[in-house]
């Protein structure tokens, strides 16, 4: 069934129809790509398919032109405006990496101050790396049991508001990677009467478009811009992505912002997928997320009735940093068994051929999606009952996850280009950092460029460490040095 | 009119039946079920397109899949049956006095009730007193069981379908839990001839063999199946399929059988040398 608030006719994909007309017309091909409809390079056809490789082609008048769109990408792009009720969609190509800095790009300027929890994701800081601003942390509330980060508490941002009154933005996750959402409608309130912007990343939030029963929207909740993931929920090819805008900010500068970074050679296989997802979403998302959120919480139950695992739903909310609960979210307590959730994770690849999206300290995240079937969740369900009955221990000994409240030194941009000096681990005390740290997935930095970095923070990295997670940041890959300022 | 079914046992390799009549189609929430008639095998049940059982072959696996076990461990009373709707397996069983209680987990209603209809000869017993019929998946099911069972058969379609989590080391692993301490596990194990095959054997081989204190494979010929050559797996905690065999037991319950016997039980252990390659090369 058709949402009532689209105005346009979502059975439409113009992107999808004019490519399927473009291939009818037998074109012959005296432009880039190379390869020519896959005719030059016969193993990649045979590996792709020629259905696919026949569409991967430049832009042309017929076609349109993601750098300045006027026909069928801006109408694609009208169509998921309408979508996802904003005043203006943009089809990215760059992941939702570029949705992000395009967001924040277009917020800020050099110098400029911009609210935004800790437990972002690396993109956002590197935004600020590239434009020079200077984050102001708001402290995510930690839930002790489970040891992860929360959304932010409305007095939280109230008072950062309030010390911070020159700030250009507030930027919120919506939600978080657990599904965690912070009260968005009141944070939109607070910022827009204190003159911010609202700026919501939404990689995980992309269903929140088409559910009954799931939290508030970015456009709905009144925010300015969103980072929507379609290809994690909606379903489309990794590295497409949306960047929606509410009717506050100039869509045309915006434009201006992502042809910065973007590239000139969008390509039509994420294009097509984006229109394609869309109209799916479109028609028929919220019957599919409706049977995913089912799914989720019938694992939920029969997770919880293995005993040892907590398997946390919407009973975690709260009315302040946990507003609201994304009950499509499949993620598990690990720590009661005695396995970090890394532990889990990797055990669950090793031993049992079940990939899951990540795992950390103390928890597991199960990616559930409109792509999945009863049986495959049988098969993960049996897997844990199997590992807790195969590996559980004395969880003594296993670290929570705590909240680091960071101190920033300088700008990460300032730390970033600063001059530098590579030191061991052990002597970094006191020092300030100048690269991420962070475990990957999440993609959380753990230290951010021109953080303090302190003995709490070097206890957690050796631990993440010790315990699996993949960490990334630093120039050096074994993270044994990390850069710090002179 | 010349009318054929078709198999492909490999993308290169087909294996057709002649066939008289189409007696049953039907798309159920898991699969296309067909019931063939056909002059050299009688009826034929496939499911999307696989043969399952042909009345003309399928006293050899259900014999081999139920009376190895039952020669071996002669304390069986409680069975859990997963997959086996058609009922081959249930019907075997049933000639034991000493079964007290058959359990059959069946994920699909639909073939139960298609062969209960077109495949008497094998569905005959499934009203028998000691035989409950769960519509279940099998993984659930046994989730929730332990220490209940002296031999669960594993009697799956093959692991590239609906039954892929019937391979499966969570599924074995809660299997070993369902089991009394003498419990056994006997599955069917596919075919090692053909490439394709031959890999998925291995992998469920080897998570049988990290679960299972003895885990041996024994072998028969089956007309209908890929390569004519098929394989089961015996798991067990505490017996083994040829030490602990009781063929003089056996013999005295005086269970007429075509292609089961005692000698034949041990025959069927001693494996050809590539297919013991296979073998090891999944078991250090």
């Amino acid at each position: 069934m058709q949402n009532r608030r689209m105005q346009l006719d979502q059975r439409r994909a113009p992107i999808y129809e004019a490519l399927e007309n473009f291939r009818r017309m037998r074109v012959v091909p005296f432009d880039v790509p190379g390869h020519k409809h896959g005719r030059g390079n016969p193993e990649l056809t045979a590996f792709l398919g020629q259905q696919c490789v026949g569409v991967d082609v430049n832009s042309m008048k017929p076609l349109d032109n993601l750098c300045h769109p006027v026909s069928v990408i801006q109408e694609a792009e009208e169509l998921a405006a309408d979508a996802f009720g904003a005043a203006h969609a943009f089809l990215m190509v760059g992941g939702t990496t570029s949705s992000v800095q395009s967001m924040v790009l277009t917020a800020c300027k050099r110098g400029d101050e911009i609210i935004l929890p800790r437990n972002v994701h690396r993109s956002v800081i590197n935004a600020l790396v590239l434009c020079g601003a200077v984050p102001v942390y708001v402290n995510p509330e930690v839930n002790q049991r489970l040891g992860i980060s929360l959304g932010m508490r409305r007095e939280e941002v109230a008072k950062a508001i309030a010390e911070h009154p020159k700030a250009v933005a507030v930027l919120v996750n919506n939600p978080t990677y657990y599904g965690v959402c912070s009260d968005l409608r009141a944070i939109v309130q607070m910022a827009h009467s204190a003159g911010m912007l609202c700026l919501a990343d939404e990689a995980h939030g992309t269903h929140f478009y088409f559910g009954g029963g799931l939290p508030v929207s970015a456009m709905a909740a009144g925010a300015d811009m969103a980072a929507v993931s379609m290809h994690k929920s909606g379903g489309s090819l990794t590295q497409s992505s949306l960047l929606l805008v509410g009717p506050n900010v100039h869509a045309g500068y915006v434009r201006q912002i992502i042809n910065l970074t973007q590239t000139t050679s969008g390509s039509y296989l994420l294009l097509s997928s984006l229109d394609i997802s869309r109209r799916n979403l479109a028609l028929r998302g919220r019957a599919m997320f409706h049977q995913v959120a089912d799914m989720a919480e019938y694992a939920r139950q029969e997770i919880n009735a293995v005993g040892g695992y907590y398997a946390f739903g919407r009973e975690i909310m709260n009315g302040n940093s946990v507003f609201d609960f994304d009950s499509t979210k499949l993620s598990v307590h690990t720590r009661d068994i005695g396995l970090a959730g890394i532990e889990v994770y990797d055990i669950l690849r090793d031993e049992y051929d079940i990939q899951i999206e990540f795992g950390d300290i103390g928890n597991i995240l199960a990616y559930l999606s409109m792509g999945d079937r009863p049986q495959e969740l049988e098969r993960l369900v049996s897997a844990l009952a199997e590992i807790r009955r195969r590996y559980q221990r004395d969880s003594a000994g296993l670290l929570s996850q705590e909240y680091i409240a960071p101190e920033v030194v300088i700008s990460p941009q300032d730390a970033f280009y600063a001059e530098k000096v590579s030191l061991p681990l052990e002597e970094c005390v006191g020092h300030v950092c100048s690269e991420f740290v962070m475990c990957y997935p999440p993609g959380i930095p753990i230290l951010a460029p021109g953080e303090r970095i302190t003995k709490e923070i070097l206890e957690h990295i050796q631990y993440a460490k010790e315990k699996g997670c993949s960490m990334t940041g630093p120039e050096d890959p074994e993270i044994h040095r990390i850069n710090v300022l002179t | 009119m010349e009318l054929w079914f078709s198999e492909f046992h490999t993308p290169d390799v087909q294996h057709s039946i002649r066939v008289t009549r189409h007696l049953y189609s039907k798309r159920s929430e898991y699969q296309q079920i067909d019931i063939l008639e056909t002059p050299e095998f009688g009826r034929v049940l496939t499911l999307d397109g696989n043969v399952m059982l042909t009345e003309r072959d399928e006293f050899i696996y259900d014999e081999m899949i139920t009376h190895v076990p039952m020669a071996v461990h002669t304390g069986i009373r409680d069975v859990l049956v997963i997959g086996a709707g058609d009922g081959g397996v249930v019907r075997e069983l049933t000639r034991y006095d000493r079964v007290e209680r058959i359990d059959l987990v069946e994920m699909d209603p639909m073939v139960v009730e298609a062969c209960r209809t077109y495949l008497p000869s094998n569905a005959c017993r499934m009203d028998d007193r000691r035989v409950h019929i769960h519509f279940e998946n099998a993984l659930k099911f046994i989730r929730r069981c332990e220490a209940e069972y002296d031999l669960i058969i594993v009697d799956s379609t093959d692991p590239f379908g609906p039954s892929e989590g019937l391979f499966t080391r969570e599924f074995y692993g809660n299997c070993h839990n369902a089991l009394r301490e003498d419990g056994i596990m006997v599955n069917q194990q596919g075919s090692p001839f053909y490439a394709e095959d031959a890999k998925a054997m291995q992998r469920s081989h080897k998570n049988i063999v990290k679960t299972f204190p003895i885990s041996r494979v024994y072998q028969a010929h089956i007309p209908t199946y890929a390569a004519g050559y098929w394989l089961f797996g015996f798991a067990s905690k505490k017996y083994h399929p040829i030490d602990d065999l009781d063929a003089q037991a056996w013999s005295k319950l005086n269970l007429h059988t075509r292609y089961y016997t005692p000698r034949l039980h041990i025959g069927a252990f001693y494996l050809p040398a590539f297919l013991e390659e296979m073998l090891e090369e999944v078991e250090e």
